[in-house]
């Protein structure tokens, strides 16, 4: 498979559609699970990765034919790139070394990570707050692969994984959330301190290790034993998001309401650099596109969609803007400077004739 | 601002009041003068802490024997990479996990999800399955093909009774 092929558009996840998606960008569910019969991955001999690779990616062809695969370690690093850019491999599973395959559906919408820290990670993402329907989806995959598969398993201890902060249902569940609202506001501390209060992770947009950038955080649970994995979802789909998406709105109409000059100067100015601009950072970029995306959700601006920002967010992403340039000239790797100025005219070629409101 | 004493980005910044006079003095340092200096103390670095605590508690008794014997980790291999080596160690090192368990998950130590829907093999058999594994790795490495020969038949014969229930 070329990866090449499908960079130039996204996943269905990022559609910007689904309830909420004004401010929950996407859903995310991830299982981790080990075959019994296998060593934990650091005490793997590469012969054993092989196998395990073999074995695994044998059964998900079968449970679904339609599934990308590909070979990371065979890879080249610019797809790799691309994939993580993608959220459809993490950073680590496209740095470590030694067989490891992801396969995923042509929706993207479901991932397998096979030799990441655990035998195999499971994800599926939607977009909008969607988990309910994330998780009969993924439940119902993990069922099928296990008609097939010895899962690691424990009477105590549930579904047994390499790092014990994932033993037992082995499931990470997160809310990607664009906040700008609370961060114009300076209430974004406040909601933070109580998600850690909650025992919930913040991240940046790339997950783990990674600074949050424009607004655009990732909000995931911390306890995966002790709970069965529907309490879990409901819980967060139910009390942990919606007040977060309550809260956010609240901030956004207080600045509808005491702020819209100052606001629709932010929004007005972002669209004008976006439209104008010749040289384009990545910082820049996503600060500027959260303030689009706001004037977006509140109606301030027309003439450009939720889902060309969205797009935007991914297809400015350095891997993304490399790939584009290897397809229309010789190829042949970017400059930083070069990067910036594909990024503004990807930006100028999809923004055109946006107008205030009213 | 520059370090008083050698010039160095100052990161330590002092002010003192004489209190008979009550004229200020400011102080501005390097982090390496202001420990010559003994205005800051040099703290180990956080990694270093932690790994003198397991290092101390290794010492007395339990914890400093605790191996696997299905994939010969030890715990102290565990604590300082932090991944278990095998589904045995669960049990391996169940007395030193059970209170990281307590922290990391909020107090709860017993499964309450999903269960899988087939059984595959008693305890005994799967951590057996492992090590037959791990002896056929060895005798390969070793180039004595025919124990691993042997071994690769006698797992997969392990293995074939849930291969005919899948079909």
């Amino acid at each position: 498979m070329k990866i090449s092929e499908f960079a130039n558009s996204s996943g269905e996840w990022l559609k910007g559609q689904g309830p909420d998606s004004d401010v929950v960008i996407s859903s995310r569910i991830r299982l981790a699970r080990n075959l019994v019969s296998f060593f934990f991955l650091p005490k793997c001999t590469d012969a054993q990765k092989c196998q395990i690779v073999e074995t695994v990616s044998k059964v998900l062809h079968r449970v679904d034919p339609k599934l990308n695969f590909l070979r990371l370690d065979q890879a080249e690093d610019i797809d790799r790139q691309v994939l993580v850019e993608r959220h459809l491999i993490s950073r680590q599973h496209a740095g470590q070394t030694g067989a490891r395959l992801v396969a995923f559906s042509p929706d993207e919408r479901l991932a397998v990570m096979i030799n990441e820290e655990d035998h195999l990670r499971i994800q599926v993402i939607r977009s909008g707050l969607q988990f309910e329907q994330a998780w009969a989806q993924i439940d119902q995959f993990d069922d099928r692969l296990e008609e097939h598969l010895d899962y690691a398993f424990d009477a105590q201890f549930g579904y047994l994984t390499a790092c014990p902060t994932n033993v037992g249902t082995g499931l990470r569940i997160s809310a990607m959330l664009h906040l700008p609202g609370l961060r114009l506001t300076r209430e974004l501390d406040r909601v933070f301190r109580a998600a850690k209060d909650m025992r919930l992770a913040v991240r940046g947009l790339y997950g783990e290790g990674t600074e949050a950038v424009g607004d655009f955080f990732q909000i995931s649970n911390q306890i995966t034993l002790g709970y069965a994995e529907r309490e879990i979802v409901s819980d967060f789909s139910e009390r942990v998001v919606p007040p977060m998406v309550a809260y956010e709105r609240k901030a956004r109409r207080s600045l509808l309401q005491d702020h819209v000059r100052e606001l629709d100067d932010k929004v007005f100015r972002a669209a004008g650099l976006l439209r104008n601009a010749r040289v384009m950072g990545a910082k820049e970029t996503l600060s500027l596109l959260s303030h689009l995306r706001i004037g977006i959700a509140l109606e301030r601006i027309r003439g450009v969609e939720m889902d060309t920002v969205n797009d935007l967010l991914l297809q400015t992403q350095p891997a993304h803007l490399q790939q584009l340039q290897g397809q229309s000239s010789e190829g042949g790797q970017m400059s930083a400077v070069q990067r910036r100025i594909v990024r503004a005219e990807v930006i100028r070629s999809r923004l055109n004739g946006f107008e205030a409101k009213g | 601002m520059k370090c008083d004493r050698c010039k160095k980005k100052a990161t330590v910044h002092l002010t003192e009041i004489d209190p008979k006079t009550k004229g200020k003095r400011e102080v501005h340092l390097c982090q390496q003068c202001s420990w010559e200096e003994g205005i800051t103390q040099k703290h180990p670095p956080i990694t270093e802490l932690l790994a003198n605590f397991v290092l101390a508690a290794t010492q007395t008794g339990e914890v400093a024997n605790a191996e696997c014997d299905a994939c010969g980790m030890t715990f102290l291999q565990f604590r300082q990479g932090g991944l278990l080596g095998c589904p045995n160690d669960y049990h391996a090192f169940e007395k030193m996990l059970t209170p990281l368990l307590e922290r990391a998950q909020d107090g709860q130590t017993r499964h309450a999800g999903k269960v899988p829907a087939r059984t595959h093999g008693t305890e005994q058999q799967q951590v057996l399955l492992l090590r037959l594994r791990r002896d056929m790795e060895k005798a390969v490495q070793d180039e004595d093909y025919e124990t691993a020969a042997r071994l690769r038949d006698q797992i997969k014969e392990m293995e074939h009774p849930a291969e005919a229930e899948k079909v």
